[in-house]
Parts: C-alpha cells; sequence; structure tokens
C-alpha cells in the first residue's frame, strides 16, 4: 500500500498541469462547500440566538387556542392565570387597525409589562414616555409604516365585547432588531394599559418563561418550550440548507467530473505502464488500486490546496461578516444585517470526508477496466 | 350596508305627515325597527369603491325577506360575475364561480372588507332592533342639505355592539336619514354614512345613493346606488338555499 502511496505520489506531480487544474477546481469546490455551510450555520446561530433573547425567552405558556401562525386566533386567545408567576411575564396580544398618514395598517397590538426584563425588547422607553398611551416599534415596522420616535399615529381596536375604541398613540421608541417575529405588523404597548383598553384586566394570551421557570401543567394553559419555540426556525434553516446544497453539489460534480475524465484518460493512455506493473509482480487489482490512490491523493492535494488560500479567505469573512440587505427580512426569519460565518471541525472534516470518498469512487470507477486487461497486450500498448 | 338599507325602507315607509314638533327619539327609532314594511324586497345596485388609484364598479341584484334572509349576486364587472352572497339568521356564505366553492364567512372573517370597500361583512350582519340596542335622545335640530333634520344620539345599552354611540340626521319631513356618523368609545368618529337622492318609489321616500366612509383613511369611501327597487314582490323561496349559491 506504501509503494501505491509513492507511485501515485509520484505520478501525480509527473502529470503536471493535468494534475494541478484537477486539485483547483476540487478544491474550490471544497471551500465553497465549507463557507456555504458555515454561512448557514452562522445563520442558524444567529436566528436562534436573537430569536431567544428578543422573543421566546426560555420557552412560554400560551393559552390553549392561541395559534403563533393565525392571527385569527388572537381575538379569543385570552385568560387570566389561576396564580401569578414570578418567573413569566405575561403578554396581551389584540387585532388592530393603524392610521399611518391615513393608510389602513392591520396590526397586532402587543401589551407587555414594562418592567420585563426576560427578553431584550426596550420596555423602559415606554414608561419614560409621557404620552397617554406610548408605543414602541421595531425598525421593520417603522419603515412600513412611515413612523420615528415621537410621531403620532390614531390606532383602532375591539374591547373584549366587540365594541371598537380609538385612541392617539405616540411611538416612544423605535428599537433595531432582527427578529420579524416581534417587529413586523406590531406595536408594543404597555401591558396594563392594553387590558384597560380592552376591558381584560389581568389577561394574556402568552408568558414568558425565564430560566427558573418550573413547568407544571394548568388547564386551559399548554407549554412550549425553548426548543418546541424554534422548531420553525430549525425547520427553515434545514430548508435553506438543503436548498442550496444543490448548488455546491453540482460544483462538487463538476470537479468530480473531471477526476473522472482524468482517470479514463489515464487507464486509455497508460496501459504500456499498466502492463509494466504486472509483469514487475503487482497484481491487477493492485494496479487499480494505484489508479484509485492517485484520484483519491488528488482530493488531498486539494484539501491542503483548499486550506492554503481558504484558510485566510474564510477566516477573514468569519471576523468580518456578511452584509445582508434590509428587504432579506421578508424571508420571516430572523436576519442580522451582517452574518457571521460559523466553521466547525466537525464542518470541516465532514466536507473533507465527502471530498475525498466521492473522488476516490469516481476514480475507481474507471480503473476497473485494468482488471480486465491483458498484460501482454497492454505492455505493447495496443488498445483493449 | 343591509343595516342602512333596513333604515331606509323603514324611514321611507314611515310617516310623511309628520309635524314639526319633537318627536320622543325611541318612537323614532322603534319605528325604524319596526317598520320593516315591505315583505320583501329586490334591489339592483351599483357599488362604487374609490380607491387610492383608481375605483371600481360592482353592479349586483340583491333579493332580501325580512331582516335575516337575503342573497346578493354580482353582475358585473366580469371579473366578479357569478359571485353571490347568502345570508340566513346570523350566517353568510359566498360562492365564487372562479373557484366553484362556497365559503361560510364566519368569525372573524366576518370583519373583513366587503370586495375592498369601506364595508365589512358585519356591517351587513347586524339584525338586532336599534332599540334593543341602543338608548336614543334627540339632541338637536339641524338642516342638512336644505333639510330640516332631527339629530338623534344613540348611545348603546348593552356592551356588545359595534359602535358605541351613533349620530342620525333624520328628514323631518320624509323621515329619512340623510347622515350618520358612527363613533368609538372614546368619541372617535370612525364611519359616517351619507344618504342623498332621496326619491318616491311606490309611495315610499327613500334615498338612492348612499356614500359610506371610513373617516380614519384617506379616500372617497365606498357609494352605493341603487338603480332600481321593487317592493313586495314574489320571491321564491329558493332563492334563500344554499343551493343557489351554485346555480
Amino acid at each position: 500500500m506504501k509503494l501505491a502511496f509513492q507511485l501515485a505520489y509520484r505520478n501525480l506531480l509527473g502529470a503536471g498541469l493535468r494534475t494541478w487544474l484537477n486539485v483547483g477546481v476540487l478544491s474550490f469546490a471544497f471551500v465553497i462547500i465549507i463557507f456555504y455551510n458555515g454561512w448557514i450555520d452562522g445563520w442558524n446561530q444567529q436566528a436562534r440566538r436573537d430569536s431567544i433573547a428578543w422573543q421566546y425567552g426560555f420557552g412560554q405558556l400560551q393559552v390553549a387556542t392561541f395559534d403563533p401562525f393565525d392571527p385569527f386566533s388572537i381575538t379569543d386567545a385570552h385568560a387570566a392565570l389561576p396564580a401569578e408567576d414570578d418567573h413569566l411575564t405575561p403578554v396581551l396580544l389584540r387585532l388592530g387597525t393603524l392610521y399611518p398618514q391615513g393608510r389602513t395598517m392591520s396590526i397586532v397590538v402587543k401589551g407587555i409589562d414594562v418592567n420585563q426584563t426576560v427578553v431584550d425588547l426596550p420596555t423602559s422607553a415606554l414608561t419614560a414616555s409621557k404620552s397617554d398611551l406610548p408605543a414602541i416599534i421595531g425598525e421593520q415596522m417603522a419603515l412600513a409604516s412611515h413612523l420615528k420616535t415621537g410621531d403620532e399615529v390614531l390606532l383602532r381596536w375591539r374591547d373584549i365585547h366587540g365594541t371598537f375604541d380609538a385612541a392617539t398613540v405616540t411611538i416612544a421608541g423605535v428599537f433595531p432588531n432582527q427578529v420579524p417575529g416581534i417587529d413586523k405588523g406590531q406595536i408594543w404597548v404597555p401591558l396594563k394599559k392594553l387590558q384597560d383598553m380592552t376591558l381584560m384586566p389581568d389577561e394574556a394570551t402568552y408568558f414568558i418563561a425565564d430560566a427558573n421557570f418550573q413547568h407544571t401543567e394548568i388547564a386551559g394553559w399548554k407549554y412550549r418550550s425553548q426548543e418546541d419555540l424554534l422548531y420553525e426556525i430549525n425547520n427553515i434553516i434545514k430548508m435553506k440548507k438543503m436548498g442550496g446544497s444543490v448548488m455546491y453539489l453540482l460544483l462538487l460534480a463538476i470537479a468530480l467530473l473531471a477526476i473522472f475524465d482524468t482517470q479514463v484518460l489515464s487507464v486509455f493512455r497508460r496501459q504500456k505502464e499498466i502492463g509494466t506493473y504486472i509483469s514487475l509482480g503487482m497484481t491487477r487489482q493492485q494496479v487499480v488500486g494505484l489508479f484509485t490512490v492517485e484520484g483519491a491523493m488528488t482530493s488531498i492535494f486539494a484539501a491542503v490546496l483548499g486550506a492554503l488560500y481558504g484558510t485566510p479567505l474564510l477566516g477573514w469573512i468569519a471576523h468580518t461578516g456578511i452584509a445582508v440587505p434590509m428587504n432579506s427580512q421578508d424571508l420571516g426569519i430572523p436576519i442580522a444585517d451582517r452574518m457571521y460565518p460559523v466553521f466547525g471541525l466537525g464542518l470541516i472534516l465532514a466536507t473533507l470526508m465527502l471530498v475525498v470518498i466521492s473522488a476516490t469512487i469516481v476514480s475507481f470507477l474507471p480503473s476497473r477496466k485494468i482488471a480486465k486487461m491483458d498484460p501482454v497486450q497492454a505492455l505493447k500498448g495496443k488498445i483493449q | 350596508m343591509k343595516k342602512y338599507i333596513v333604515w331606509i325602507f323603514f324611514l321611507a315607509g314611515s310617516y310623511s305627515t309628520s309635524g314639526q314638533s319633537t318627536p320622543d327619539a325611541r318612537l323614532i327609532i322603534s319605528r325604524i325597527d319596526e317598520n320593516m314594511s315591505s315583505r320583501n324586497r329586490v334591489i339592483l345596485s351599483d357599488m362604487i369603491i374609490h380607491g387610492r388609484r383608481n375605483e371600481r364598479i360592482l353592479t349586483a341584484k340583491t333579493y332580501a325577506a325580512g331582516d335575516n334572509r337575503s342573497m346578493t349576486e354580482y353582475l358585473a364587472p366580469e371579473r366578479e360575475e357569478g359571485t353571490k352572497m347568502l345570508k340566513l339568521e346570523d350566517r353568510l356564505w359566498i360562492y365564487s364561480p372562479a373557484s366553484d366553492r362556497t365559503i361560510q364567512i364566519s368569525g372573524h372573517l366576518l370583519k373583513q372588507s366587503v370586495m375592498g370597500s369601506d364595508l365589512s361583512y358585519e356591517d351587513m350582519m347586524e339584525d338586532r332592533k336599534m332599540t334593543a340596542i341602543y338608548d336614543a335622545q334627540v339632541i338637536r335640530n339641524e338642516q342638512i342639505s336644505g333639510r330640516d333634520c332631527w339629530v338623534l344620539e344613540l348611545n348603546a345599552k348593552v356592551p356588545d355592539v359595534a359602535y358605541e354611540k351613533r349620530v342620525v340626521w333624520v328628514d323631518k319631513i320624509r323621515y329619512v336619514p340623510l347622515q350618520e356618523e358612527l363613533y368609538a368609545k372614546s368619541g372617535q368618529m370612525l364611519k359616517k354614512t351619507t344618504l342623498s337622492e332621496v326619491k318616491q318609489i311606490q309611495g315610499r321616500w327613500f334615498p338612492t345613493r348612499i356614500n359610506y366612509k371610513d373617516m380614519l383613511k384617506q379616500g372617497e369611501g365606498t357609494d352605493y346606488i341603487i338603480r332600481e327597487v321593487a317592493f313586495d314582490t314574489d320571491i321564491p323561496d329558493y332563492i334563500f338555499t344554499k343551493a343557489v349559491l351554485t346555480k
């Protein structure tokens, strides 16, 4: 086997430009695969981190009939907890209509305890405001509604009986964030105020749990753990990963095709060499092994070359991040304005395995022909 | 919209012998509630929806019997042609010929706009008598479009009403509402209805043009124009069945 590696190494170096073209293309595929997966992993980590910090906390206790994906469930999803729990922060959701500049915007009005600390929402701005009805909104909402801090806008809502009410809301703050779930199409107001406005004292739609919350079953309420709440994000990330893999697998396929072609050409052009190996005592299988090792070694060279230019390049990207256009927020998943890829050891090793194994397979396939060769004819250089 | 039509029909059918003295507002309202004098009616109407950039005109034929049953078929434009709405008691169905599906509009869907207009399905669904849900009083006399009117203020006496307060201008001579304003609990005016082009048809005075305007948003609102109306005609019972939707 050692001989096979030595021969393969010499043969590859001897092949010159042909080898380095293959190595170059394969190394490019290698780096792209690591970059793309690192980018998705970085996005995943950022989305999870931001969602926990801004939206989910350590889990949520929701009214059983509340469905976050069905805005129509909001009207009836409200109740009071049988007993207060210091580890739960109440949030009350109501449907409303905002009228910025005479336009109609259907929104969700969210009431939250102004003294909460479980999520990063800057609710202190609500207490600092002298307005009768202060509200904070996210950057995306501010962009869509053309509202800024200090603006006043008319809000219409219904109380618990369905009676319309309307009042002027003062925007007490616009907070930058990357989480559409707490931003788009919604405004945040003091919980007590919203409870008074809607005649729903002590009621909430869901509670955000802190790290010390211990869940026990409560009739009419359902508990969704942090992982449960992150399930959708995980699914979207997985889907993006699958979708993106098509692109880099195509690139890999092109590189592998180049190796395959090279191997076919080698088996065709190096018949005398193959005959010589066999006449010197190598079995056909050993010769097949030699050619296969040559292909596999191409992938090792590609990994080394990829590491040479990929390490500084990807390291720099991981350090500076990649700017994301603002309208990318429309995907409905937390996306930072600058994403930082994460290149873990597991990802690099998995990619290395993928490239080496696939290169070995495509090298072996054309080499099988050697096993059927007549060594005498091969020595004569006759095409078989 | 149905409610306004109800008002129109009542008022058009009520006294034309009114004196100039201020009557009891409850009596007026009571007569509005009670005087659904026509057994049924068939209305051919245009609904003009004024958008920000353009306007849409929907032509529809409505069959209505009493307070609780009505069926509307849209005749134009081509895109809406064949769309039907059936209201039976507190249930509402919409049939769309494009999808060949009948959908029941219920719960929160009732709060949605009708065909993009300033009217919601819920506005069409209110069946309760005004006297049952509002306390009324005549608060002043005023002229609207040169007509002497009583101004009625209606304040909700039950909690589950959409509008806490209504103010209605009623023509003293014809007993026709000429204007209505709907208010939120805070006193903010939410919607305004202007009724005009009052004509006498089959012995009744009633407006044939209604402008319905959401006061919180820009725009000219929605115009509802009655082109033809016939009272107490023979409407077959099958018109008020779900089967008629897909016919």
